[in-house]
């Protein structure tokens, strides 16, 4: 038996509850972040994400309670991003009893940051996040801001640097994918995940679950995350775990 | 039932908390060595990096009561990366309460990733690890088989992910992360 690859479903939470945002915009509710995050682990996900979309310092108080909530209920490893600007906010974050954070603009501001997490609690907390754009001819350039700015680093060179600097994890949501539900963006994981150390977890695209498939097969994948797909039911996980260890992907059944 | 924590330098300790409460116990975590020796349990759990933990258990004089305790103990991850011989990470000399040695995993680009992070399966040799099934890793280095392997996983090698010697137990994997299997798990310990 191998490693097996993970089904990460994606919580966006905004003043403690749970959204999803269609590229980006048009947010929808869809349940109480703890409840689903119990429903998911029973359902079989192998970790959790949740990403805190709320900006203000109140609302990163509640999430912060949130997170001691997910730790004492969930028994499945989980990462919390979202408004992580320094050492202080993971330090905040672990305490509550999250297993990993995951870091984005504020990486590609500071890569410095990563070298400090990596040192004070390991890489393998320190997921790095990356949205980044397909601008033509392959060429991958990273945004900032939840995909609102645009940046001069290349997204295999940023991730590299991440890799080199003591990123334990990439998440790469790709924005010319997400939310339309036509597949992950299959090249660019494969070159990731064939020439990084660490693993790769593929965002942005899931729509069947014929692109779980494509996301571990053809891009090399360690891990596949999506939100709505498994929020409003339109795959149940059971059965695409199912299918996928039915098609030869080693899984945790 | 009475069960105590050990209380030092490594993170991830309160997911232990956190589980053991699931199960109904609401556990001690301390570095006083009278409670620990009075404990019906202790748990050795944490992520970390050896040669500081080490160190850290050394100043404390943690490493001595460990050692010396008569009622199951229960290492997890680093915790039981420690009570081992000796190990690879900055070259520690460890409790040497496992008679082996830990080694670094080597790294081969995408075939074999180091960490090993996610889920891998167990086999497990003793009763109180189950029937096998999958449970959550993160690790850079492994114990190799020996005498005292109590379950094996397979990552680039097969390699000990559970170990038993007289009272002393230990998973690599974290039971307090690994779903319904690692919970089974850590409730046997506390049945044992």
């Amino acid at each position: 038996m191998a490693l097996a690859k993970r089904i990460i479903p994606c919580l966006d939470i905004k003043d403690g509850t749970t959204v999803k945002g269609t590229n980006f915009v048009n947010l929808r509710e869809a349940g109480d972040p703890v409840e689903l995050g119990k429903a998911y682990s029973e359902q079989g996900a192998d970790e959790l994400v949740y990403l805190d979309i709320t900006a203000s310092h109140e609302g990163r108080k509640t999430f912060t309670a949130l997170v001691e909530r997910i730790a004492r209920e969930i028994n499945i490893p989980f990462t919390v991003g979202g408004g992580i600007n320094e050492l202080s906010d993971v330090e905040r974050l672990l305490n509550a009893g999250a297993d990993k954070v995951s870091i984005n603009s504020a990486a590609l501001r500071r890569p410095e940051l990563i070298d400090e997490i990596a040192s004070h609690f390991g890489s393998q907390v320190c997921v790095v996040a990356v949205d980044a754009k397909d601008e033509g001819d392959g060429a991958w350039r990273c945004y900032l801001n939840g995909g609102r700015i645009p940046t001069e680093r290349d997204l295999f060179d940023w991730t590299k640097e991440a890799n080199d600097r003591g990123a334990g994890e990439i998440l790469f949501t790709s924005m010319n994918h997400d939310g339309v539900k036509q597949g992950f963006a299959n090249e660019a994981l494969r070159r990731l995940s064939d020439t990084l150390s660490i693993p790769v977890i593929a965002s942005g695209g899931a729509g069947t679950k014929e692109h779980f498939l494509d996301v571990f097969t053809q891009g090399h994948a360690d891990a596949a995350l999506a939100a709505s797909v498994f929020h409003f039911g339109e795959i149940p996980i059971p059965e695409l775990k199912q299918y996928l260890h039915k098609n030869g992907i080693s899984i945790r059944l | 039932m009475n069960v105590a924590i050990v209380k030092y330098n490594a993170g991830n300790i309160r997911s232990v908390i956190n589980a053991v409460k699931r199960l109904g116990v609401e556990p001690v975590l301390t570095d006083d060595a009278a409670v620990l020796r009075r404990a019906d349990r202790v748990i050795f759990p944490g992520q970390g990096e050896a040669g500081s933990t080490m160190r850290y258990l050394r100043e404390h004089g943690l490493d001595e009561v460990i050692t010396s305790l008569t009622q199951p103990v229960l290492g997890i991850c680093i915790g039981m990366q420690l009570m081992c011989r000796h190990s690879d990470e900055g070259d520690t000399p460890c409790l040497g309460i496992f008679d082996v040695d830990v080694k670094k995993f080597q790294s081969t680009a995408h075939t074999l990733k180091v960490p090993q992070m996610g889920w891998n399966t167990i086999a497990p040799k003793e009763e109180w690890l189950g029937n096998g099934g999958y449970v959550y890793f993160v690790h850079s280095y492994y114990v190799p088989l020996c005498q005292e392997t109590a379950a094996v996983t397979e990552y680039g090698l097969p390699y000990s992910s559970a170990l038993h010697k007289d009272n002393y137990y230990a998973t690599q994997f974290h039971p307090e992360k690994s779903g319904t299997v690692g919970e089974q798990i850590l409730r046997n310990f506390l049945c044992l």
